[in-house]
C-alpha cells in the first residue's frame, strides 16, 4: 500500500499558520512524525495562498525533505507552482493531481510530459463528476490513453475514481469500489488511489465508515490511499485488510505491526 | 396545539404515509392548501433545516423528509396559486464557472426549495455572465453561489463584480457557501450571507425575502 500523508495541507489552519509564520520545525516534526508512522510520500499543498502559491509550496517541499528522506506529493493544480516545487525536489515527486477537464490536462501536461513522476489523475472532466462505474471508466480511458501518449507509463498512473458521499445517494459506495476493480483488470499495472473521507461525508462516525470502506476499496485492489497516518486505526484497518486481499504474503505485515505494538489499544 | 402540528411531526417522522393521510384530511376539513403548505409541510422542513445543523439529522434523513414533502405537495398543487412560491421570492443557484461539484450545490437548492421559494439551479461551471443573465431574466432577488476548491473561489467575486456592473447589486442579496468558503472570504468579497450547511443556506433565504 502507497501512504500519502496529507496533514500538511493549508486548508488545515495550523498549517495555514505555520506556512505564513516560516514556522521550520513545525513543518519539519508533522513530517517526521507521518514518515515515522508508515507515510511513502508527504503530500505539500499551499492552495489557499492566491498569488502567493508558487513560493510557499516550494518552501513546504524543502522544508519537508530537510527533515525526511521521503519525496512529496505536490498537491496543486498550478503549473508554476509545481514547476517551483519540482525545482527543488529531490527523488522523484507525485504530482497531484491532474484530470480529464481540458484546462487542468493541457496546463499540467507540459510539467509532467516526458518525465518519471508519480501522477495522479482524477477520474473527472468537463461532463463533471462521475456517479458509476461505467462513468469512470470512459474517464479513465481517455486519461490512461492521453497520459500514455505524453511518455507517461502505466506504472505511473495513480488513477482516483473519486469517492461520493454516500449520504445523497445509497449507490456511491459500491459504484466507487467497483470502479477501482474495473480499473484494475482493465489497466493491468496501474494504480489507484483515494482520499476516502468524502464517502462518509454528512453522516455521523464518519471515522468508522471510512476504515470501513478503505478495507472494502483495499479488497478490490485499492493499493494508495491519501491519508492521516498518525490516525492508527486506519493504518490498522489498512494493514489488516492488505493481508486479508491476499497482499501481504504470509502476512509478514500484519505479524510485523504485532509485534512493533501498533494494534496495543 | 397547533392544527399542523401532527403533520410537523409526522413529517420530521419521516412517515410518507401518515404526512399524506394527515394532508388529505386537513383538505377535507376544508383547511386551505396554502395554510397546509406554509404552516404544515414549509415549517416542518425549517424544523429539519435547524436539527440538519445542530447534527440532529444527517443528510439521507433530510434527502427523505424532502422526497415526502415533495410527494405532499403534489397534492396541494392543482390547489395552489401558480405564483406561491415566486411570491416568496426567487433565487437563482449555481457552482461557479470552472467548479462542477454540485452535491452540496443540490442540496442547499432543494432546502431553498423546501422553505417554499421558487428556485431556479442554472447547474455547475455557471460563468458570471450567465449568472447575471438569469437573475435579470428571472426577477431574481437572491444569487447563491457553490465553490468547492480553493481556485474557484476567486470566481464568486468575479460574479459579484459582474452583477454590480450590471447595475443590479443593490436588488439582489449574495449569499456563498462551499467547503472552503469561509465567512471571512463572504464578507472580503461583499457578499451578503455565507451558509456553512444547507439547512442555514434556507434559514439565510426566508430571512432575505421577509418583507
Amino acid at each position: 500500500m502507497i501512504i500519502v500523508g496529507e496533514l500538511i495541507n493549508a486548508s488545515r489552519k495550523s498549517i495555514a499558520a505555520a506556512i505564513e509564520n516560516g514556522d521550520i520545525a513545525a513543518i519539519q516534526q508533522i513530517a517526521i512524525d507521518q514518515a515515522e508512522a508508515g507515510a511513502d510520500f508527504i503530500d505539500v499543498n499551499a492552495g489557499i495562498f492566491v498569488g502567493k502559491e508558487s513560493g510557499y509550496l516550494k518552501w513546504l517541499t524543502t522544508t519537508v525533505q530537510s527533515s525526511v528522506d521521503k519525496p512529496c506529493a505536490l498537491d496543486s493544480p498550478d503549473p508554476k507552482a509545481l514547476m517551483a516545487a519540482i525545482e527543488v525536489h529531490r527523488g522523484t515527486p507525485m504530482i497531484n493531481s491532474i484530470s480529464f477537464e481540458k484546462e487542468r490536462f493541457d496546463a499540467l501536461m507540459p510539467v509532467i510530459s516526458g518525465t518519471d513522476f508519480k501522477v495522479v489523475a482524477l477520474c473527472m472532466s468537463d461532463a463533471g463528476m462521475p456517479e458509476t462505474v461505467d462513468d469512470r471508466l470512459k474517464i479513465a480511458d481517455k486519461l490512461v490513453n492521453a497520459l500514455n501518449q505524453n511518455g507517461i507509463p502505466v506504472e505511473h498512473i495513480y488513477l482516483d475514481p473519486l469517492v461520493q458521499p454516500l449520504s445523497v445517494n445509497n449507490t456511491f459506495g459500491m459504484e466507487f469500489v467497483n470502479a477501482i476493480e474495473k480499473i484494475v483488470c482493465t489497466f493491468p499495472g496501474i494504480h489507484t488511489v483515494c482520499g476516502l473521507s468524502n464517502i462518509s461525508y454528512g453522516l455521523p462516525n464518519r471515522k468508522y465508515m471510512n476504515q470501513i470502506f478503505m478495507a472494502m476499496a483495499i479488497a478490490k485492489g485499492l493499493d494508495g490511499a491519501i491519508v492521516n497516518p498518525l490516525d492508527k486505526r486506519m493504518m490498522n484497518c489498512i494493514v489488516a485488510a492488505e493481508a486479508l486481499a491476499g497482499r501481504d504474503a504470509f502476512c509478514i505485515k500484519y505479524l510485523k505491526a504485532h509485534r512493533a505494538g501498533r494494534f496495543d489499544s | 396545539m397547533n392544527t399542523f402540528q401532527p403533520i410537523i411531526d409526522a413529517l420530521l417522522d419521516l412517515d410518507k404515509q401518515r404526512v399524506i393521510t394527515l394532508v388529505r384530511d386537513a383538505l377535507n376539513n376544508q383547511v386551505s392548501a396554502k395554510d397546509i403548505l406554509n404552516q404544515g409541510l414549509i415549517a416542518g422542513m425549517d424544523v429539519v433545516g435547524e436539527r440538519m445543523e445542530k447534527e440532529d439529522m444527517f443528510i439521507p434523513e433530510v434527502l427523505q423528509a424532502a422526497q415526502i414533502m415533495g410527494a405532499a405537495v403534489e397534492i396541494l398543487k392543482p390547489l395552489l396559486g401558480e405564483d406561491s412560491a415566486s411570491a416568496n421570492g426567487r433565487v437563482v443557484i449555481g457552482t461557479v464557472k470552472g467548479d462542477l461539484h454540485d452535491i452540496g450545490k443540490n442540496l442547499v437548492s432543494m432546502m431553498i426549495k423546501s422553505a417554499g421559494l421558487e428556485v431556479h439551479d442554472l447547474g455547475v461551471d455557471i460563468s458570471p455572465e450567465r449568472f447575471v443573465e438569469a437573475i435579470k431574466s428571472k426577477d431574481a432577488k437572491i444569487l447563491c453561489m457553490s465553490a468547492l476548491l480553493t481556485t474557484t473561489m476567486p470566481m464568486m467575486k468575479r460574479t459579484i463584480d459582474a452583477l454590480t456592473e450590471s447595475g443590479m447589486r443593490n436588488t439582489v442579496k449574495v449569499m456563498v457557501g462551499g467547503a472552503p468558503v469561509t465567512q471571512n472570504f463572504a464578507r472580503e468579497i461583499g457578499a451578503d450571507a455565507y451558509a456553512p450547511d444547507a439547512g442555514s443556506a434556507a434559514k439565510a433565504a426566508k430571512a432575505m425575502v421577509q418583507p
